[in-house]
């Protein structure tokens, strides 16, 4: 791969403020990170495939599986997620870049400073271990002495901050930055998730960050917020957590929806069914994901009327949820359907995600839910929907956005041997779950006791999981053979109708030389639905904005005060506080463009 | 279809998929499993599956018909091999009336799934009427459980006996971090809270016994913090009320292993048991280990998960750390000995 | 900048601010949330109604909102082109953060002597986390006000500042807001 946009040394890397590198950096860590996520997977499904099994100690467990999900959710999909934002939004909208360049290179350094702490907890007496919740009052220094949980309460808090610096950045860009024409509801679909995604999450996030401070003050200042000797409430963390966690979960899926909303139009030849119903059921679930958090909390004992409303507003968000499902269909009767490997994965979407959201629909009957919920039932659960959802929808939009990203074409046969294997071994680990928690068998267990039933169905598991392992590796190979061979993908290899698709595979580094006026929903499609502007030197080349250090300088303040806070060593976080001001100051002072 | 998009088309495979769906539906079939929310034993637990049928059956509705529709239209407008560029489909924006129907056809089946659910939790959520309830107060600790009865004076521990038929009022609450009081057979699950009282009943159907399990992570031991309760008859449950309600009955002088029960006694005096332990008429009443006074009359040992043997009565107390990870009671470094005749006692404990 | 002229209108970095403090809502939004669920579940005093003083919290709540109004006016200077308009009232605006934070130092010093440490109790943990963080935000907009009170004296604010000093005192007012709310519910309410 040989092109200008991605050519230089690690300092031009380290420096730079372009989106579409910073997109490709976060698309790399991701990869790492889900490697590191599935190796804990494959280890936990190991250990389980037989009964009492002495492969791997509880303790190790303990943490295997509070990194995983850790991991997946916020070193894997959220960041897989900011790719695709970084990567397309500006291209999608017609802007150069987004609002605030160098804000952007901060939230890339200092979610993958906050990866790299959480997980060098392994290294520095072990990872946390306390679940990917945290449940107090597990969490307190009586019960889990140590600093595993400091390291997870300071990883996530410095994840937020990366969350939040982003998610503000792209609402300007969204709002602010729109080539002329551009409306709100001419924007492509995937820009319309992004935006509600974004809202989510600088509403989401500040809920957590108190919890999670407040935590870090019971264990290393000795407040009583979560002790119940003191009059607190353990009630509370889970409140707390959940207010932030069910939007967590709409923030993990509508960028999904947003996807699958392009790619099926796209490889169907014909426009979006009822674009309009889509993006406002797309708000409507942001804000209904506020109001249905205790839904998680079913079998504390919250009481009938918490129960009922909570159930109620569980069952309604139901409808938008699945509404969009009809509009795929719908979208894609009548059409031409060309099945490419993102289609295929789009179908898998489809297929994963209304198993997925059909037993979702049962959880969200509490007196069900008393039977399902801590069990395999729910692993199986937000495993359809997280990865039968999220992730096929991702790969559908990696194979569909990847030529555009690199200039070369993936492979067709590979993408197809990728799908088939993911999607039967997919299920083949994930299904038997169903019934395993149907049947008793609780999650976060480290193992279980022959003769309940459980062994066949946890072994089946276990082989689907070293098979759907394995499927990862063909994408990878399929990756890496395109950088090295594949075929050029041109402007627009799908025929697609969005104004990405305008410029050259990959776009230059400053994106479009004309700005371009839009005129239609669906731009490429439509009869003068865009006017583009000259890409040649008629025009002169836009000045944009310069490499800068001091991103990933800020964000290297926050990762040493944390190591400081860690260690309990003040003259350390005093010195992350300093380099952060200083950073600030640094940046503050930087023009944009030199 | 025509045959030049057959050479493309993926009939083996789909027989293929056929039969591993069948498979994967059919294997959550038959076989015992005894801890398994879907062999209900009581009225309650019943009703919570009838409920999850309910909702089950109207799930596979709805995902064989959305699911058909998926693959009807994939089956049906895929595009042949010969790409003709010329042809583009008819854009169709929407249809207001088609996206209004199929917006209220889900809420209308989730409306039918609301109401028997609403119905059920003012019954599941609000306390037991029966005045005849038996009460008994479940306290979980890292990690085994604590039972008492108010009204019999019994303290006992991880496995617990219920007359059948009655109607059992449990009162919830934990002694250190949150836990889940689950026995699938019987009820639904409730957490057991520090600092809160939680209410869960049934009453079991038929005479036997029904296992359970902690399902809230609480650490170390989490996996293997099981409880088990036994249902008698009446008149059963009557006489191990009696039983449990007095200290347990020294062996007799002629028995075999009376002496070195006794010595056994002599080593939990000494050796710091009675710190944790009670034992009903004896200076051992200790509250924060489980109540021992008729260990030996119980199934199982370390909360379910070892069979009550002498065997595994001594391995666990030559590590109990190695049986349970994390356990809160230390190796005492007993000798071989002592731990002989402790097993002896306890094992007498009946 | 190369890019266009914004799509509504308004300045990227207003845009912004408002997007962070609506964020900002609900960070204090939960603490708040907070501190009204463990209202009266404190299990040992000293409690609230033991040592609040109004009368002193009605002064320094004044001197808060007092600066609010001073940011009004340092605001109306800059975009006026009045130097020295904006060089006073800036620095007033600092000047009554600064009290209004030495305010909350003697009051936090006062409940401390009284045997209200941080790990005392409930209403400890939830009154310093909640003013605490509201103080943290004061001195931050203290400090990013006399950076820009410095740039102004040095000359170099630049062209834009009636945007930055415009997008300060959004933050500033926000922070004024906040504590209207906080000295309503932890004050008023005891």
């Amino acid at each position: 791969m040989s092109h200008s946009i991605y050519e230089g040394g690690l300092r031009s890397w380290i420096t730079t403020v372009d989106h579409k590198r910073i997109g490709v950096m976060y698309f790399v860590a991701a990869g790492v990170f889900f490697f590191i996520g599935g190796v804990e997977a494959l280890l936990i499904r190991l250990q389980l495939g037989s009964p009492e099994s002495t492969l791997i100690s509880s303790d190790l467990y303990s943490q295997l599986f509070t990194m995983h999900g850790t991991t997946m959710v916020f070193l894997v999909v959220m960041p897989l997620g900011s790719a695709f934002f970084n990567f397309l939004i500006p291209l999608q909208i017609g802007a150069r870049d987004v609002a605030f360049p160098r804000l952007n290179a901060f939230s890339f350094w200092i979610f993958l400073f906050a990866g790299l702490f959480l997980n060098s907890s392994f290294l520095f007496g072990g990872a946390p271990d306390a679940g990917w919740f945290g449940y107090a009052n597990l969490t307190s220094t009586q019960y889990s002495a140590g600093i595993r949980i400091d390291f997870w309460v300071l990883g996530l808090s410095l994840l937020g901050v990366s969350s939040i610096a982003s998610a503000l950045n792209f609402i300007v860009t969204i709002i602010n930055l729109r080539a002329p024409g551009m409306r709100l509801m001419r924007m492509p679909p995937f820009t319309w998730m992004t935006l509600i995604t974004s809202f989510l999450m600088i509403l989401a996030f500040p809920t957590i960050t108190i919890g999670l401070v407040m935590l870090l003050f019971d264990r290393n200042f000795g407040t009583n917020f979560f002790n119940p000797a003191a009059g607190g409430d353990v009630l509370l963390w889970q409140h707390l957590f959940w207010i932030f966690g069910h939007p967590e979960v709409y923030i993990l899926i509508l960028p999904a929806f947003g996807v699958i909303s392009e790619v099926i139009p796209t490889f169907s030849r014909k426009t979006l069914y009822g674009y309009p119903f889509i993006i406002y059921s797309g708000i409507l679930i942001a804000f209904l994901g506020f109001g249905v958090w205790a839904h998680h909390m079913f079998a504390v004992g919250l009481g009938p009327i918490a129960n009922s409303v909570f159930s109620a507003a569980t069952m309604l968000i139901a409808i938008p949820t699945g509404v969009k499902i009809f509009n795929w269909i719908a979208t894609m009767w009548g059409g031409r359907l060309r099945l490419d490997t993102p289609l295929y994965f789009a179908i898998g979407f489809i297929t994963l995600f209304i198993i997925g959201g059909l037993s979702g629909v049962m959880h969200s009957s509490p007196p069900t839910d008393l039977q399902q919920t801590d069990t395999y039932f729910v692993v199986a659960h937000f495993h359809y929907v997280l990865f039968g959802g999220t992730v096929f929808a991702l790969f559908a939009g990696l194979y569909y956005w990847i030529p555009k990203v690199t200039g070369r074409l993936l492979h067709e046969g590979l993408g197809k041997l990728h799908f088939w294997m993911m999607f039967i071994s997919f299920n083949v680990t994930f299904f038997p779950m169903h019934y395993l928690g149907m049947h008793g068998m609780p999650r976060r267990t480290f193992t279980y006791l022959p003769g309940l039933g459980f062994d066949l169905m946890n072994l089946v598991s276990t082989a689907g999981s070293l098979v759907l392992g394995a499927s990862m590796l063909v994408f990878v190979w399929n990756l890496m053979r395109s950088l090295r061979r594949g075929p050029p993908a041109g402007r627009n290899p799908w025929g697609a109708a969005t104004l990405e698709w305008t410029l050259t595979s990959p776009p230059p580094h400053y994106n479009f030389r004309t700005i371009p006026e839009v005129r239609a929903r669906d731009p490429l499609w439509r009869e003068d639905g865009v006017e583009l502007g000259p890409e040649d030197s008629t025009v002169p080349e836009p000045v944009m904005p310069s490499p800068s250090a001091w991103p990933i300088m800020l964000a290297l303040g926050p990762v040493i005060a944390a190591t400081g806070t860690l260690v309990s060593s003040l003259p350390m976080a005093l010195a992350g506080l300093a380099v952060l001001v200083a950073s600030i100051y640094g940046w503050a002072f930087q023009p944009l463009e030199r | 279809m025509n045959e030049a998009s057959r050479g493309r088309c993926t009939v083996p495979w789909r027989n293929l998929f056929a039969i591993l769906v069948v498979a994967l539906i059919a294997a959550g079939c038959g076989g015992p499993y005894a801890q398994s929310a879907m062999q209900p034993a009581s009225e309650i637990a019943q009703r919570l599956q009838d409920l999850f049928e309910t909702i089950f059956w109207w799930a596979v509705a709805v995902f064989v018909i959305v699911q058909g529709a998926l693959v009807v239209t994939v089956l049906k407008f895929r595009a042949g091999r010969r790409q003709d560029a010329v042809h583009s489909p008819k854009h169709v924006h929407g249809n207001t009336l088609v996206e209004l129907a199929w917006t209220l056809a889900p809420a209308v089946v989730l409306v039918i799934i609301a109401v028997p659910t609403i119905s059920t939790i003012w019954e599941v959520d609000l306390p037991t009427t029966d005045p005849d309830a038996l009460v008994i107060e479940v306290v979980g600790h890292q990690w085994w459980w604590e039972f008492r009865y108010p009204e019999l004076d019994i303290v006992t521990a991880n496995e617990f006996h219920i007359p059948q038929g009655r109607m059992i009022d449990l009162r919830l609450t934990s002694a250190d971090v949150i836990h889940s009081f689950w026995i699938p057979r019987l009820a639904g699950k409730r957490d057991v809270v520090p600092g809160r009282e939680n209410i869960l009943w049934f009453a079991a159907d038929s005479v036997g016994i029904f296992i359970g399990q902690c399902a809230e992570f609480c650490g170390l031991s989490h996996a293997l913090m099981k409880l088990e309760v036994v249902v008698d008859a009446p008149a059963e449950f009557a006489s191990w009320a009696r039983r449990q309600g007095r200290p347990a009955e020294s062996l007799d002088e002629g028995d075999p292993l009376a002496a070195l029960a006794a010595e056994g006694k002599d080593v939990m005096m000494r050796a710091g048991c009675i710190a944790c332990h009670r034992i009903d008429g004896t200076p051992a009443q200790g509250v924060l280990g489980p109540d021992l006074s008729h260990v030996g009359s119980r199934r199982t040992i370390a909360a379910g998960i070892l069979e009550n043997t002498p065997e595994n009565v001594e391995r666990w107390l030559r590590n109990p750390g190695a049986v349970k990870p994390g356990a809160l009671m230390p190796d005492l470094q007993l000798t071989e000995e002592d731990v002989r005749s402790l097993t002896a006692y306890l094992s007498s404990l009946k | 900048m190369d890019m266009h002229p914004t799509t509504t209108g308004v300045p990227n970095r207003k845009v912004l601010m408002w997007t962070f403090i609506g964020s900002e809502c609900m960070l204090f939004g939960t603490l708040i949330a907070s501190y009204l669920a463990y209202r009266g579940r404190s299990v040992v005093g000293p409690y609230p109604e033991e040592l609040v003083n109004i009368p002193f919290i009605t002064v320094t709540t004044f001197v808060l909102l007092m600066s609010s109004l001073a940011m009004v006016l340092a605001l109306s200077a800059v975009q006026r082109g009045d130097r020295r308009g904006t060089i006073i009232w800036l620095a007033a605006t600092a000047v009554l953060g600064l009290i209004f934070l030495g305010g909350q130092y003697l009051e936090f010093s006062h409940f401390v002597h009284e045997g209200l440490g941080l790990s005392r109790n409930l209403f400890s943990a939830t009154f310093y986390l909640l003013t605490g963080t509201h103080g943290a935000h004061v001195l931050i907009g203290v400090i990013w006000l006399s950076s820009l009170l410095g740039m102004e004296l040095r000359g170099n604010l630049g062209a834009e500042k009636a945007e930055i000093v415009e997008v300060a005192g959004l933050y500033w007012h926000f922070v004024d807001v906040v504590w209207i709310v906080l000295f309503t519910v932890i004050y008023l309410l005891v």
